[in-house]
């Protein structure tokens, strides 16, 4: 006899961002808190109330993100996580909050995240100033690979040399993106966009443009996960946790298995599995869009479309708005904000679709939606499986 | 010129490698036990976890993997614009980051034999980088 899934034991309640886009008047914990006490309004749920605090950061100097947040947010948890794996963190955390509190460990987690990227200037080509002993440091960076575009062109080169996947075909998902910040009044980007006009940005690292290239912006956000039998209790229906995964396959771009096969591989077939449905079943998909590249072989891996397909597949406005197969309803981290770790905002969208909440960019008929994060350097893939409905 | 240039600073574990480096020489580390061998240097083999890591000479000779041209390059690089950095497959198995160094950078293609030469950085720093191989 086996046990019941500890995600049919937590709900997501609540959600909110932080102010995003540029924010030079708030510092980072300032982010966390604002998107904090949002998420948990939303929620309908007190701050006394939270017993597991799951936080990450971008910025190197806290060292302890999650009990600097509890402390800033006078709380004292019985659980934290502070999980660093990139822009994945949040979908992996709301897996380990659901763990947590189908363990009994906690009863209410708040995961937060908070960034302010763009105005503290704090993303550049030359990656992170590592420590001199760390093999990045002496094996990867004197070689100059601008960082995070260097790593992901490798993959993109990669996949174009064994699948004819074309410059046009990674540009139609920055236009899709775009359609849909169009609609998103939160949005950074929002002017008109064309296959064209990617095409005609400036190379950056062939062959990813800048306009394959995610925001640089500030901001935050929150999301609170609490025991599903608190929900009849609360102002919103309740947002199930279907499936969930994670994996992580390397660190440097260098030791990747096999640059054309990210983890959503693995985290793909793990989380439908756990979910019992397949791939077709989903209504809406936030996948990381870090560059035009990750979300297009996610997709792949994903299952949506077969291996080497993503390049047609993303043709003829199929992720946009009104087509066959919307994802990234925001505008993704290429057109409406990308503070450093987007994973988080996927989550967010993903539960306001669901709720029905997204006003001209509602997606019909929302009842199953996946989100699937990306960090480092296709490093790490977390995927959640989110329904309207108890599974 | 802005920022400065990361030079690797050698450690205990990885102190062969730079000082054959130096003396125009590729190794990297093979497994006493499993085989396999294995780069970037480690003290237990990702194989198969022994301890049993000894250095030994490469061939010299890979196939680019993957590579991209760079156009907008970290500050301490920003003069070298385009360069290629290549991701390239030793014939020993392993894989790793380097120079792709070619009089015809338009030419350089996925599956194209390269071998490895040596360009000092420093005194006391010399990077493997790869030519393409004609032979």
């Amino acid at each position: 006899m086996t046990a019941p899934d500890f995600r049919k034991r937590a709900i997501i309640a609540g959600v909110a961002e932080s102010d995003i886009g540029r924010t030079p008047h708030l510092t980072e914990l300032q982010l966390h808190a604002q998107a904090a006490k949002r998420a948990l309004e939303n929620a309908g749920i007190a701050k006394a109330d939270v017993d597991g605090i799951l936080s990450v950061t971008s910025a190197r100097a806290v060292r302890m993100p999650a009990i600097q947040v509890a402390e800033y947010l006078g709380i004292i948890p019985a659980y934290t996580d502070s999980t660093s794996i990139g822009g994945s963190a949040f979908e992996a955390m709301v897996q380990h909050a659901a763990m947590a509190i189908a363990a009994g460990l906690c009863r209410t987690c708040l995961i937060t995240y908070g960034s302010t990227q763009r105005s503290s200037a704090a993303r550049s080509l030359t990656g992170t100033a590592a420590e001199s002993w760390l093999p990045a440091a002496q094996f990867d960076m004197p070689y100059g690979l601008p960082m995070m575009a260097g790593a992901y062109a490798l993959a993109a080169q990669r996949h174009m040399h064994l699948y004819g996947t074309r410059p046009e075909q990674l540009a139609e998902i920055a236009v899709a993106a775009r359609a849909w910040a169009r609609l998103n009044p939160r949005a950074w980007s929002r002017e008109p966009l064309t296959v064209e006009d990617v095409l005609a940005s400036p190379m950056i690292s062939t062959p990813l443009r800048r306009l394959d290239c995610c925001l640089v912006t500030d901001g935050g956000g929150a999301v609170v996960v609490t025991s599903a039998d608190r929900a009849p209790d609360l102002p919103h229906a309740p947002i199930h946790i279907w499936g969930s995964a994670e994996a992580h396959t390397h660190s440097s771009i260098a030791q990747m298995p096999d640059l054309t096969r990210t983890p959503a591989a693995i985290t793909g077939p793990a989380a439908f599995n756990s979910a019992g449905i397949t791939p077709r079943d989903i209504d809406v998909a936030e996948i990381y869009d870090s560059f035009t590249i990750t979300t297009l072989m996610s997709l792949e891996d994903l299952g949506f479309c077969v291996k080497g397909e993503g390049g047609p597949f993303s043709e003829g406005g199929r992720l946009g708005p009104g087509g066959a197969f919307p994802i990234n309803t925001h505008g993704g981290g290429l057109s409406y904000t990308h503070p450093g770790m987007f994973g988080i905002f996927l989550i967010i969208e993903a539960v306001r679709q669901l709720r029905r909440e997204c006003g001209e960019r509602q997606v019909a008929n929302a009842n199953l939606a996946l989100c699937h994060g990306t960090g480092g350097a296709l490093s790490s893939g977390a995927t959640l499986i989110l329904g309207r409905e108890a599974r | 010129m802005s920022a400065k240039r990361p030079v690797p600073v050698p450690t205990p574990e990885t102190e062969p490698y730079w000082a054959a480096a130096r003396q125009g020489q590729l190794v990297i580390q093979r497994c006493g036990d499993c085989g396999e061998h294995c780069f970037y240097p480690r003290l237990v083999c990702p194989a198969c976890m022994s301890d049993a890591l000894r250095w030994v000479p490469c061939s010299g000779r890979a196939t680019v993997y993957s590579w991209t041209e760079v156009r907008r390059a970290p500050g301490a690089f920003a003069d070298d614009v385009p360069y290629v950095v290549g991701l390239v497959e030793l014939e020993e198995g392993p894989r790793m980051l380097t120079w792709i160094r070619s009089e015809r950078p338009e030419a350089v293609r996925i599956g194209m034999g390269v071998k490895v030469a040596f360009e000092p950085v420093s005194d006391d720093i010399t990077l493997p980088v790869f030519v393409v191989d004609d032979a």
